[in-house]
């Protein structure tokens, strides 16, 4: 082997990868326009494109339109809102969870933060009568911190401190004695079920301004965080010691990124309930077209995890009309196959 | 070329929890040199390593970088100083060659200033210097182990320390690739001063590519100083407890290690090694003997 130190003319980083990731980024913006467009033309009512712009033309002047369909746009507004930020929230909680537990499979819920939230919602249903959305926003809240608060904690301690494999068993462990809680509680309650079963499926329709409002701030806050945190997960990804020898503090940044992490899904949750899917496939799907480099995945899974409950929503309304059947629903039919696709294409190289 | 550092350890004692594995090692890293750390297994070396890398804390006694205790330099600073490769690191899944020497700039980087002209000359001449320029754009799990570790070493080079700490770094590969990565970091020594600390597993490699060597038995320092000084036959029997023969190694010239095991110990035509009971007159007297035994088979030591 010859030790060439001279600088070579081309820089590595102008690679295909490179070109890829960028093509990933544009095709995603355009792919959220397109989905809040949708998201606003496509319901139980159809309306006209005059409509869809009248709609939108007097929202922003702060107007009520006359015209019936600029008000079904109107009122389509915060529930886009919501599955946009909804989704970009779960999308970037998978992704950081993914990092932390160096698991290209964990979803948000790893740490037991949906199972915690279910059980301070049924508890609360059960022995407090509690019925109204705001109490469930502040219970799912609370029971998701406490429960990713208790996870962390048990998969923290012994020797060797925090580790990918013990936050995983964990959580794992955790989730399957709080789903039982839940269960055990349920049973016997018909009437809890029946509310309980209304909170269970992920919906971001029953969010409006005011409860997102409430936990705007962890969304905000949580994306920030996760953004900052990329590189350092880059290097965690290499492993324990190689982050270290990179100047990383290993515990700190798990613990940011896993705070992070657990607000996201948990005011998602608070707000619309446990949707699943979205923080699992969306980070993998976007590994496998634009790569490992967190700078970029953590982007990109945000506005991947926002097209896709957006569409979700949006297909939910059209299928469901004049009703409607849930984001949580449609986010694993829609997802899946998206998923598989992306798989075959890339030659199963990443996997 | 890389500026001089002064790397050393006071009465260093650590180990994992109660179980302590280095004990009151006293050390001085010779700066722009080659050190190899060598041992049993199971006598600390890793764990000394580790420990001078800071991934290990300290249990007692002190890893010194020029004056400073390492457990007082901010670890971010301190990886711009030390580079460190780990035994057997393991890459992400689907991870290309590119992106992982360039997480090798991460001590480098700004929180809102992340990447830079000066980080792509870096990787660009980290995957020059490793060989790894043609592979840039491979997936790293698609590799061969000998081009796998030279894209490892690539990363640790991007990070662009004056001092490089690596464990092992030829574990599991062939004998070719063995000689391939110790040729590059001897390279990475001459041409850039890199000061290297590596632990090795195999003592004649380490005779012939160490500048200084530290013998460790049971978690503390049995010898060190030049190969010359340190591998004889008695600290082979003291180090590893094996009889050998310790004869100048006919390609390098470095002191090279012929165990003396329980089997085959005799030269098969003649028989003149037989019963030589004394290792050390030994090795003085049949040495060029030996050597000339040796020839017809010492090609294989070259590089193809």
């Amino acid at each position: 082997m010859t030790a060439t130190l001279a600088t070579p003319r081309r820089a590595p980083a102008a690679s295909a990868g490179a070109r890829r990731r960028v093509v990933a980024l544009v095709v995603a913006v355009v792919a959220v326009l397109l989905a809040v467009l949708l998201s606003l033309a496509f319901g139980s009512r159809p309306v006209t494109v005059d409509q869809v712009v009248e709609g939108i033309t007097t929202w922003l002047r702060g107007e009520t339109p006359t015209d019936i369909g600029a008000i079904a746009v109107q009122s389509r507004i915060p529930r886009t809102v919501v599955a946009l930020l909804a989704g970009s929230a779960l999308a970037l909680s998978g992704a950081l969870m993914q990092a932390i537990t160096r698991n290209p499979l964990a979803d948000p819920g790893i740490l037991g933060v949906n199972t915690g939230a279910a059980l301070a919602v049924v508890i609360g249903i059960a022995f407090f009568g509690l019925s109204s959305a705001a109490g469930y926003l502040v219970l799912a809240l609370i029971g998701a911190f406490v429960t990713a608060f208790f996870v962390y904690f048990v998969g923290s301690v012994g020797p060797g401190g925090t580790t990918p494999i013990k936050l995983a068993l964990a959580g794992a462990a955790t989730t399957a004695a709080l789903s039982s809680l839940v269960a055990a509680i349920l049973l016997p309650r018909q009437a809890v079920m029946d509310e309980f079963r209304y909170w269970q499926v992920g919906n971001v329709g029953r969010a409006d301004w005011g409860s997102l409002g409430v936990v705007l701030p962890v969304l905000v806050i949580g994306t920030i965080v996760a953004l900052l945190c990329a590189s350092a997960l880059n290097a965690l990804a290499l492993g324990d010691d190689v982050a270290v020898g990179l100047g990383v503090h290993v515990g700190r940044i798990r613990v940011v990124a896993a705070v992070a992490g657990v607000g996201l899904c948990a005011a998602v949750t608070a707000i619309a309930g446990p949707i699943g899917f979205v923080g699992l496939m969306v980070p993998h799907a976007v590994r496998l077209v634009a790569g490992t480099d967190q700078r970029w995945l953590l982007p990109l899974s945000a506005l991947g995890g926002a097209v896709l409950l957006t569409l979700a929503d949006t297909i939910g309304r059209v299928i469901g009309s004049p009703g409607e059947v849930e984001a949580g629903i449609i986010t694993a039919f829609l997802g899946a196959p998206v998923l598989i696709a992306i798989a075959r294409r890339t030659r199963m190289k990443a996997l | 070329m890389s500026a001089q550092h002064e790397i050393r350890t006071e009465q260093l004692r650590s180990g994992y929890g109660a179980r302590v594995v280095v004990d009151g090692v006293d050390l001085v890293v010779p700066s722009g040199r080659i050190s190899v750390i060598v041992g049993a297994n199971a006598c600390g070396k890793s764990t000394l390593l580790k420990t001078i890398a800071r991934l290990l804390p300290a249990q007692d006694g002190a890893v010194v970088l020029d004056g400073r205790r390492i457990d007082t330099i901010p670890t971010k600073e301190l990886a711009r100083t030390l580079g460190l490769l780990p035994q057997q690191p393991v890459a992400p899944e689907g991870i290309v060659v590119t992106d992982l020497v360039g997480r090798g700039r991460h001590p480098h980087q700004k929180l809102f200033r992340p990447w830079t002209t000066a980080d792509d000359q870096a990787v660009t001449s980290a995957m020059a210097a490793a060989g790894v320029l043609d592979l840039a754009d491979r997936a790293v799990d698609e590799l061969s182990g000998g081009q796998r570790q030279r894209v490892w070493i690539a990363m640790a080079l991007a990070q662009s320390t004056d001092v490089l700490l690596l464990d092992e770094p030829t574990t599991f590969l062939d004998v070719s690739h063995q000689i391939e990565v110790l040729d590059l970091l001897t390279d990475l020594n001459r041409t850039r001063g890199t000061t290297i600390v590596m632990v090795l597993h195999d003592i004649n490699l380490a005779a012939r590519y160490a500048d200084h060597m530290v013998a460790l038995r049971a978690g503390r320092v049995v010898a060190d100083g030049p190969p010359h000084a340190v591998v004889t036959a008695e600290l082979v029997r003291e180090v590893f407890a094996l009889d050998s023969l310790v004869v100048p190694d006919p390609v390098s010239g470095a002191p090279m290690v012929l165990p003396r095991g329980r089997h085959h110990v005799g030269i098969a035509p003649g028989g003149a090694l037989d019963g030589v009971a004394d290792p050390s007159s030994a090795a003085a007297s049949l040495a060029p003997a030996l050597s000339s035994a040796l020839s017809p088979t010492s090609d294989v030591l070259e590089r193809p």
